[in-house]
């Protein structure tokens, strides 16, 4: 039996039911529509089995982030369960019980979090209505605790597995009353993750680690030059290699369909084939940036305070500088890969997704079938940082599948993936500002020009892709003329979300140009900022936190400079301070880092996700860039596309500044700090801005 | 095909492969250990990192033919019975793992540093990790996950 929250039908559950048995499940659900480009929903079911155990099904994927044991610790604390007795599951893919699923945008919590909790406590009042009703006493008489139900005056106790099947067939409470928060076991407190465990062991099963039994494996050879096709290919070599099963041409290139891995790779060397380049054989970045160069000056207005050309040219000093971000690749550890098996009556996926409903919606356009005859696992994500919320690989394995009718695991090579697209999107910014006689700022020009991610949504709103300017049209700094502008060139390579999307390029740019007129100012870039953010209450509480930890103001060691940026993206506000020196390449000994992400669920995951966003925003800082030549990308692998090593990596500590307020995410504000906080301790050594990334010495 | 025997995690195993397959494939499509990760294909990231008579290598680039009478161990076998080895308890105590595509590799890299270096030092650890990439950046964590499972096992 199930119970459900107000809006749900029952028989949306049963498959999950079917699977877990007896006992008593609870469903929630929370649409997103008030957070910007947060397209799905976010769910869970509770079920709680007449064996005790507790099993949160969560309708977001776990790609590193920790959201499965958070959501499993909200509805815990809510539900008042044992830890121990509690697991967490990825759901089936499942539109009609979950609405619109992809997890991106550092949304989880923040649009789950009143629904989940609101499951949580439904369970725990039935469960207590249940042994009261068994008991003969009043409900007010009985406490939930820890996975019990007891009744103090009588002395008796019943655990939650006895009473699930009674409390499935209860109506379920129309307003659970919440726990007070200062009675919470989990939420706030550091949790170890549910999925470590697996991840030690080697048992985690991942999107590649799918094992469907007869499957084959393919390998996608791609058109070298973007936007290129197929002219002709002789199949007959790769046909002849052993183990080889096919050579198909799918819209994404030619397909090696084999029976392993190997076999694929060894019949791909073996293909011969000629490629239209199409238009873009010549495209190179130099053509790039002066597309961008030739565009900048004609934008789109973001946003229009005062008037700062006037401004500008009263002022006594006026300053420019150009600032660069390049093209960048996810490079998550785990290639794509999506296995799919196609039948005439239905359509099985295995993937790491971070976007299960367009999956589905993809497979239906390939297949022709009803959404409802596909079912989607999502399986561990070896990491995700957006790239997982396209479906080239999906729509590769199902075509696959349903041109051999067996089922096919797709597996892109790092080569592949590293030259797949959906880059970062490049971006070439135009400042100019004007300073008073005391330094400080009262014009703010930021032109930019950069490839736009929302167009192909048809989501240009007047011009502006609105994560193209987010964190630069919404300066935080108290300057009274502003003018930001967009402007959009047209390219052939595919753009995507790249953790932290538009601040990735947008932190750096104005962080930097900012450390630029504190200097130009004869100002101390700290208290600059501290100055320009009096009115920003979270910023500054995040920039003086590390500031004091960094021990800003006192004498950095020998040839070392300290760095400082602050930054709010996703609802959370972050600032780092970094201790840098420079041999043949910056070296970063520490990094603090402060985060204001409002009420923290788990502050061990915050800080791992706060580690784990530096590091990855660092990488990019110091050698992160796709470049082009010949209509091709430059990169193809760690050797070239290098991340940061454990020799290279930074202590870290980070500071959680709990303000108590709303949910911030913490999947992506941990990254846009690092690039403009080294630049800016190397701007400290060496007298010159980094205006282009990745950072180049000498 | 020739057969290639090894040994895999202690038990005698054999397999009828193209001799150039890497031990990678082997283990993850032909026996059907996944735990042993495919990241490069290059040696660069270390996810596929076992151990090869006790010192870690690259599968991704030993070919079978290689492996021939030898002793392979991999993240399924590391653990003794259901005991975990001490550099994996090291991993749940200071919780490393977040994507934990890596952390087969690491954990393989990091045991046999162990073995090697009873007590690496900030700089050892520097040596012999920086072959296994992360690209969720455990790397803090991983360092203090080494020093603890290296204070656990010293006497």
């Amino acid at each position: 039996m199930t119970a459900t929250v107000p809006g749900m039908k029952r028989r949306e559950f049963l498959q999950l039911s079917g699977a877990l048995g007896a006992g008593l499940l609870i469903a929630c659900r929370a649409t997103r529509t008030e957070l910007p480009r947060a397209s799905g929903d976010v769910n869970a079911w509770v079920h709680i089995g007449t064996d005790d155990q507790i099993t949160i099904a969560v309708s977001e994927s776990e790609m590193g982030q920790g959201t499965m044991t958070a959501f499993a610790m909200i509805v815990a604390d809510e539900l008042e369960a044992d830890w121990q007795h509690v697991q967490a599951v990825h759901a089936l893919a499942n539109q009609a019980a979950y609405g619109n699923q992809s997890t991106g945008g550092s949304t989880s919590i923040r649009i789950g979090y009143d629904s989940i909790r609101a499951a949580g406590a439904a369970a725990r009042e039935l469960l207590v209505a249940a042994a009261a009703q068994t008991w003969q006493v009043s409900a007010r008489d009985c406490v939930a605790e820890r996975g019990t139900v007891t009744h103090a005056a009588s002395g008796r106790t019943a655990s939650y597995g006895s009473l699930a099947d009674l409390a499935s067939q209860l109506p379920l409470p129309r307003k659970p009353a919440f726990k007070d928060p200062a009675t919470y076991r989990y939420i706030g407190t550091p949790i170890k993750r549910l999925d470590s465990h697996d991840k030690v062991t080697g048992r985690a099963v991942f999107g590649l680690d799918a094992n469907v039994p007869g499957h084959l494996v393919a390998q996608v050879v791609r058109p070298p030059v973007l936007g290129g096709a197929v002219k002709s290919f002789d199949p007959a070599a790769a046909k002849a290699v052993p183990g080889v099963v096919d050579v198909l041409e799918i819209p994404h290139g030619i397909a090696i369909v084999a029976e392993n891995f190997w076999a694929a790779r060894q019949g791909r060397q073996a293909l011969t084939a000629e490629w239209d380049p199409k238009e873009w054989g010549d495209l190179s970045s130099e053509h790039i940036t002066g597309m961008l160069r030739e565009i900048v000056g004609s934008g789109a207005v973001a946003r229009d305070d005062g008037n700062a050309e006037r401004a500008a040219a009263a002022a006594p000093t006026r300053i420019e500088a150009v600032y660069e971000a390049p093209y960048l690749a996810h490079a998550t550890m785990e290639p794509m890969n999506c296995t799919a098996h196609v039948r005439p009556d239905g359509c099985d996926i295995w993937v790491g997704t971070q976007a299960q409903t367009s999956s589905v919606r993809v497979a239906a356009e390939i297949t022709g079938l009803d959404p409802a005859q596909i079912t989607l696992r999502t399986l561990y994500l070896g990491g995700g940082f957006g790239r997982r919320s396209q479906t080239d690989f999906v729509a590769d394995a199902v075509l696959l599948s349903k041109a051999t009718g067996k089922p096919v695991q797709v597996v892109y090579t790092r080569e592949d993936d590293m030259h797949a697209g959906w880059y970062r999107p490049v971006a070439y910014n135009a400042f100019a500002a004007g300073l008073d006689a005391d330094g400080w700022p009262v014009a703010w020009t930021h032109r930019i020009a950069g490839a736009s991610i929302v167009e192909q949504f048809g989501r240009l709103e007047n011009g502006i892709d609105d994560s193209s300017v987010e964190g630069a049209a919404n300066l935080p700094y108290d300057i009274a003329n502003v003018h930001v502008t967009y402007a959009r060139p047209d390219l052939p390579v595919t753009t995507w979300w790249w953790r932290s999307v538009g601040s990735s390029q947008n932190a750096y740019v104005t962080e930097c140009f900012l450390d630029e007129l504190a200097r130009a100012g004869k100002h101390d870039p700290f208290a600059y900022r501290q100055r320009l953010l009096r009115n920003q209450p979270r910023h500054l509480r995040v920039l003086e936190t590390v500031a004091e930890k960094i021990g800003w103001g006192g004498a950095p060691a020998e040839g070392h400079a300290l760095g400082i940026a602050v930054h709010a993206c996703f609802g959370s506000w972050v600032a780092n301070a970094v201790d840098v020196s420079l041999d043949d390449v910056p070296r970063v000994h520490r990094v603090v880092c402060a985060v204001d992400c409002g009420q923290a669920i788990n502050p061990d995951t915050i800080a791992a996700q706060m580690d784990s966003g530096i590091m990855y925003g660092l990488s990019a800082a110091l050698w992160g860039e796709i470049t082009f030549a010949n209509g091709q990308p430059t990169q193809s692998n760690f050797h070239n596309y290098r991340i940061v090593r454990m020799r290279e990596a930074p202590r870290v500590e980070t500071h959680i500044v709990n303000s108590g307020d709303a949910h911030g995410g913490i999947g992506e504000p941990g990254t846009p700090c690092i690039a403009p906080a080294v630049c800016n301790a190397i701007l400290a050594l060496t007298g010159n801005p980094v205006r282009k990334l990745p950072i180049r010495m000498g | 095909m020739p057969a290639y025997r090894f040994t895999l995690n202690g038990t005698d195993t054999s397999v009828d492969v193209a001799a150039d397959m890497p031990l990678l494939w082997v283990l993850r499509e032909t026996l059907g250990l996944t735990g042993t990760k495919y990241g490069c294909g290059i040696a660069q990231c270390g996810s596929c990192m076992v151990h090869l008579d006790g010192k870690k290598a690259f599968s991704c680039i030993t070919p079978i033919a290689s492996v021939a009478g030898r002793r392979v161990t991999t993240i399924e076998g590391l653990a003794q019975g259901d005991e975990l080895h001490p550099v994996q308890r090291a991993w749940l105590a200071i919780d490393v793992p977040q994507c934990g595509y890596c952390q087969s590799g690491q954990i393989m890299a990091a045991a046999a540093l162990l073995a090697e270096h009873p007590t690496p030092s900030d700089a050892d650890i520097d040596e012999a990790m920086s072959g296994n990439l992360c690209r969720c950046g455990t790397y803090n964590r991983i360092r203090a996950a080494i020093h603890a499972a290296a204070g656990e096992a010293r006497p």
